[in-house]
């Protein structure tokens, strides 16, 4: 049982603000993730449950006991760190077995519980070598070792895989996905990385300017994003943004923005919450498709041309970056698609999927 | 061709500078091995032969009219190598109780540096504490001021504290003067060290001053031994402030016994060059064996992870 709650808790680093008044509840066993961009606070909220910081204002909670002023040593937390922070001048058996030598565990017992940790890992060859002869996805195990080794009530994951080139971050996802259902123990993970957060998350935390935007699954944090932030965060391509008016006609509501006019049915999730005024509204880039016959029917709604600047090829699907006059759109679609630059091509906006967030606050309409 | 001649004017750059560094240790070798009256020979041989003089004209005297005494009547002049003085600066002299003195406070000075430098720097490395950035600049302006205009103060204030003439007073007065440079040395090198190592030990379940000498301390070994050696040079070939301090000659350290040698009236220059040579050799010594720890330590921040 490893619940970790944090209230109230605020932090600033001279004038600095980082953190503002952050309220979260961790679960006993969940794998959270703290995404967001650099200089949001993420880190440092990790850091703060670990003791590495104390915070200014606000309590932080684990197991119903208040450890503010606990030391990081009696907290019984493990952490990775972005440079792995291995000690360089011990071996990998020295390194992982090192938290349980301080805490004066037997030889045998550290030794089984590291060979035993290693084997899991697939690092028990390396047992012997110093952090330098290992390379970058090697140092990772070894730290990932080091954390699994004392069976901690708590693992934090401090951006641990941006080290890492693209392949060995993929298969270094998968190993500490596996190792979550193998321990089921809390682990909250720190990363920039909008792709690392959907797939590795129970939920996900958005953070952005030391607030916390949205607190979800993957799912609704992306199905249903709270903010603009939020929504243009999560997902790749960025959701499309397009600032305009709502306004009702013939008991129809309508979003408009110069050459765009979209009509919204009443199926779609926010049309209760509807009030003329400015709004953004955000859709994301395989909500709409394109045609690459021009429908002249002018009874068809929400479709609207544009014509292609340019392709992005991602092999199994195309990203079209359609330009128009005032607005530029960013579209998913299949590769069979026999597409140019330039092209003019009509766009199909499934309005349904949109989202409508309060042009000043950036909020979801609600 | 060019590559050639850079390579040529190179070698002759080098040669020059090894030749003006290396010229002044074969001359005190090669004076330590002569007797005093060879001093002043005109031969450029390090090691000079023993020979046979005849007095050809009778008279005592050298051909440029200077006297000669045969002083062992045995007609062989006397100006062949030899080690007779060093035999003579152990022999004769008090050699090794300076030798003695020397070490002492060498090494208590070097422990003292040691001790302090690491734990001074390591603050200064990860703290952020009141008066931190004033303290870094004052130490640092310490030492601006060059050792001689402090030797008055000095002796002022360690006359204060009666501790003129005693061990004491000359390591506190090494230890002040080498500190600044050491604190800042392992600063500087602490400040390589990523953080997230001692972070990670704290998680571990070290308390902060175990995460410091477990495993941040032995990481920086060279630059420990930079500073142990610093140290231990400051206060080994230190003269000015050991001949202001120190005035019983049984407290002598070995550069104040050197100059001992040297009188108003006559000097006693084989003796002089021995004991240059003795006391050069354990700093020697030091210096090769710690070679490897002086260019890892001057080439910092490869320390990473």
């Amino acid at each position: 049982m490893s619940k970790v709650i944090l209230k109230n808790i605020s932090k600033s680093y001279g004038s600095n603000e980082i953190l503002k008044n952050i309220n979260l509840d961790i679960y006993d066993s969940e794998f959270l993730v703290l995404v967001g961009p650099s200089g949001c606070g993420k880190s440092t909220t990790l850091r703060l449950i670990a003791g590495l910081e104390s915070p200014d204002d606000g309590e932080i909670i684990i197991n119903n006991s208040i450890v503010n002023n606990m030391d990081p040593s009696k907290r019984d937390i493990a952490m990775v760190f972005q440079n792995y922070a291995l000690y360089p001048q011990m071996t990998v058996k020295e390194n992982m077995g090192f938290g349980l030598k301080i805490r004066k565990y037997k030889k045998e017992e550290i030794d089984t519980r590291v060979i035993e940790t290693a084997k899991t890992l697939k690092i028990d060859n390396l047992l012997d070598r110093k952090p330098k002869a290992l390379s970058g996805g090697q140092r990772q195990r070894v730290a990932l070792g080091r954390a699994i080794v004392r069976k901690p009530k708590v693992f934090l994951f401090d951006e641990p895989l941006s080290n890492l080139d693209a392949k060995l971050r993929q298969e270094m996802r998968v190993e500490i996905k596996r190792l979550y259902k193998l321990l089921n123990t809390t682990m909250i993970y720190v990363t920039h990385d909008q792709t690392e957060a959907m797939t590795m998350g129970s939920r996900i935390v958005v953070m952005n300017n030391g607030k916390i935007e949205q607190v979800d699954s993957p799912e609704n944090t992306y199905l249903k994003p709270k903010s603009i932030f939020s929504s243009s965060f999560i997902g790749a391509p960025k959701i499309n943004l397009i600032n305009g008016e709502l306004y009702k006609e013939e008991s129809e509501w309508y979003f408009h923005s110069n050459e765009i006019k979209l009509q919204i049915k009443s199926t779609h999730y926010q049309y209760s919450n509807f009030k003329a005024g400015k709004v953004t509204f955000g859709i994301r880039a395989e909500d709409i498709n394109a045609n690459l016959k021009i429908n002249e029917d002018k009874d068809q709604i929400n479709l609207i041309k544009g014509s292609v600047d340019f392709i992005e090829n991602l092999g199994s699907e195309m990203n079209l970056h359609i330009k128009m006059l005032d607005n530029n759109f960013i579209i998913k679609c299949e590769r069979k698609l026999q597409v140019r630059e330039n092209q003019e091509v009509q766009m199909c906006f499934d309005v349904d999927q949109g989202h409508f967030f309060n042009f000043k606050t950036g909020k979801i309409l609600c | 061709m060019k590559k050639k001649i850079e390579t040529i004017l190179t070698f002759m750059f080098l040669v020059f500078f090894s030749i003006g560094t290396l010229y002044p240790v074969l001359n005190i070798l090669s004076v330590s091995l002569k007797t005093d009256n060879a001093f002043h020979s005109q031969s450029l041989a390090l090691i000079q032969i023993r020979e046979k003089f005849e007095d050809i004209n009778n008279n005592n005297k050298w051909d440029e009219g200077e006297i000669f005494f045969d002083k062992n009547d045995n007609g062989i002049w006397d100006a062949g190598s030899g080690l007779r003085s060093y035999f003579n600066l152990f022999k004769d002299t008090d050699f090794l109780l300076w030798s003695r003195n020397s070490i002492i406070i060498s090494l208590l000075v070097t422990m003292t540096g040691v001790v302090f430098a690491s734990i001074g720097g390591y603050a200064l490395s990860r703290f952020k504490f009141k008066g931190r950035e004033f303290g870094m600049i004052a130490l640092l302006t310490t030492q601006m001021f060059p050792a001689t205009m402090l030797l008055l103060p000095f002796f002022i204030l360690l006359s204060y504290l009666g501790l003129i003439n005693s061990y004491l007073g000359l390591i506190i007065i090494y230890s002040s003067t080498a500190l600044p440079f050491c604190i800042w040395q392992m600063k500087g090198y602490y400040d390589t060290i990523p953080p997230a190592l001692e972070e990670s030990a704290r998680l571990d379940g070290c308390t902060q001053l175990q995460a410091f000498y477990k495993i941040i301390l032995p990481l920086s070994s060279p630059a420990l031994v930079i500073t142990a050696l610093f140290s231990f040079m400051a206060s080994w070939s230190e003269y000015v402030v050991a001949a202001i301090i120190l005035q019983d000659p049984k407290l002598y350290t070995l550069p104040l016994g050197l100059k001992s040698f040297q009188a108003s009236l006559s000097t006693q220059w084989g003796l002089y060059a021995a004991g240059a040579v003795v006391v050069s050799i354990p700093v020697t010594i030091l210096f090769i064996s710690l070679s490897k720890y002086l260019v890892s330590g001057l080439t910092m921040g490869s320390v990473k992870e």
